[in-house]
């Protein structure tokens, strides 16, 4: 990873309604397990598939934290590293147990201007929904603060699928339209 | 929880450290685990490009500097199998408190629902967490999915080194008492469900009644899918669904066919009754598309069918194999068995073939 530049999106060029790309996660007992002693999360039915069925659940579950790390990594995985969360509130329904899939879908639901931590960021709102084969695993609510106040600089992507770069004369807004419409991986 | 125990008070707050400070290995497990390859959790210069000052920790992870760790989780658990509130090194905090006598009342089961968390400046390597947690509210006892508990809101502040205020977290978590296996969205034992006499899902006799699910559904649905409650009244027509037969209720006495099962006959008061297959063939009567409240163990959208038999009883099943948005009412449908466990199948209705898609 050293040397990778850092791509961020800029709050300019960020628009209300704009999808983020989706991602999958493969549920596996590896990564509930790894999740939940990375948090230092030791209760048993995150680790112990037969305890957790003694306590009325088919196989252990993922935890809220590794929960929250992915709902934050989804954000992060658009905004770039710049991009600097500012808030996660989330609710959790169905479980995510091994062998589903949770599929994390989000979209912008407000720009809310200059961040109360840094006048050089500008706090987006998006809303993040995680949907497993039972239901909606999580539903929440995540700010995050975007590099705001100067022009896009050229290496700045607008999505992973593709970058502002080529559109010098479009406006911010219009960029943002037309990566939403170009995101692929964007679910509604 | 042993008598003479004290209430806890909800605002009384409890204080500690987080045992170590915000540190790379913890990041580097944290973010691995959730495949996160932001770099600025891992690499100072792309941090600095990043306009941070150096590496900071995914903010997600707050919680995960101040969690009790597996020491204090093994006391706690020891102490309250021994009945006392807590064990001695754990956090004193009200929240093991209030837990602990909601494990006294029966709720010994435990979910996360919520966490908020705001966070007012990235944390680097080298702070240090302090934590301060209260109890915000218990609420009273609700009917969950899980089964009926009490929701617990905590309130945690987190200080830095200095004590400066760095994030604030609102955490709320379900105390339960797991429902008879059959009966929670979480169940397992498909052998238990006949005993499963509190289960929701299916009640009265209401055979089939909005709780079947999928037959394309695999093992792990189907373990989490809440069974029919077995009575005298309708063991034959589940014994009938395990063996292929949509059977239906007659009255020995006059003929009368009814659904869903009951002892005596509506038309003549008889007790006799006798049960007849249906050949299985019948119209979607009425239909509920599903999308909320949603429970384990089934897919959304859900179609639930009134399905009116050409023998002229009617019941409720799942409606599979067609669109939520194609289903119409008088549409032709059949039935195939979905088994639910090895004991137990239940029927469902799909489009009959000249109208299947």
């Amino acid at each position: 990873m050293n040397g990778r530049p850092p791509r961020s999106l800029p709050y300019e060029s960020v628009s209300v309604g704009d999808k983020l790309p989706g991602l999958e996660v493969p549920v596996t007992r590896t990564l509930v397990v790894a999740g939940a002693i990375a948090s230092r999360d030791y209760q048993d039915v995150h680790h112990d598939p037969e305890l957790a069925r003694e306590r009325g659940s088919p196989d252990v579950f993922m935890n809220i934290l590794t929960t929250n790390g992915f709902v934050g990594r989804f954000v992060t995985d658009w905004s770039g590293p710049a991009g600097v969360l500012e808030a996660i509130a989330i609710r959790l329904g169905a479980p995510n147990y091994p062998g589903d899939t949770m599929v994390l879908s989000g979209e912008v639901t407000a720009k809310l201007g200059p961040s109360e931590r840094s006048g050089s960021r500008g706090v987006v709102e998006v809303a993040v929904r995680g949907a497993n084969r039972l239901g909606d695993h999580v539903t929440g609510t995540v700010r995050v603060g975007l590099p705001m106040g100067r022009a896009p600089d050229p290496d700045t992507r607008s999505s992973p699928e593709g970058t502002v770069e080529g559109t010098p004369g479009g406006t911010a807004e219009g960029m943002a339209e037309g990566m939403a419409e170009g995101s692929p991986g964007a679910l509604a | 929880m042993s008598p003479g125990t004290r209430e806890p008070s909800l605002s009384a707050a409890a204080t500690w450290s987080a045992p170590d400070p915000v540190n790379q290995p913890m990041i580097r497990h944290f973010v691995e685990a959730v495949g996160d390859e932001n770099p600025v959790y891992v690499d100072a210069g792309a941090a600095r490009s990043a306009g941070l000052p150096g590496v900071v920790a995914p903010p997600a992870m707050l919680q995960a500097w101040v969690m009790r760790g597996l020491k204090a989780t093994q006391e706690l658990e020891r102490a309250r199998a021994g009945g006392r509130g807590r064990a001695g090194t754990a956090p004193a905090s009200a929240q093991d408190e209030v837990l602990a006598r909601l494990d006294a009342e029966g709720f010994t089961s435990v979910v996360a629902t919520n966490c908020e968390q705001e966070y007012f400046r990235p944390l680097v390597l080298g702070d240090h967490l302090s934590a301060s947690s209260r109890v915000e509210s218990v609420s009273d006892e609700k009917k969950t999915a899980l089964g009926p508990g009490r929701f617990v809101t905590t309130l945690t502040e987190m200080f830095d080194q200095a004590g400066e205020l760095v994030a604030v977290m609102r955490f709320r978590l379900l105390k339960f008492r797991p429902a008879a296996p059959s009966a929670t969205t979480a169940a397992t034992s498909a052998g238990a469900t006949a005993g499963a006499a509190t289960a929701g899902a299916a009640t009265a006799g209401a055979a089939a009644a909005g709780a079947p699910a999928r037959a394309s559904r695999e093992d792990l649905g189907a373990g989490m899918r809440p069974g029919p409650v077995l009575t005298r009244d309708n063991a034959f027509f589940f014994e009938g669904a395990r063996l292929g037969k949509l059977l239906v209720q007659r009255c020995s006495s006059c003929g009368t066919l009814r659904h869903p099962p009951a002892p005596s006959c509506a038309a003549c008061r008889s007790l006799e009754w006798d049960a007849v297959e249906s050949c299985g063939r019948g119209v979607v009567y009425s239909f509920a598309v599903v999308h909320h409240p949603q429970v384990a163990g089934f897919e959304y959208p859900l179609v639930v069918a009134l399905v009116e038999l050409e023998e002229g009883t009617r019941l409720v099943a799942d409606l599979e194999g067609v669109a939520p948005a194609d289903v119409r009412i008088g549409m032709a449908v059949e039935v195939g068995f979905a088994p639910l466990s090895p004991e137990i199948a239940l029927p469902v209705f799909r489009p009959s073939a000249p109208s299947r898609k």
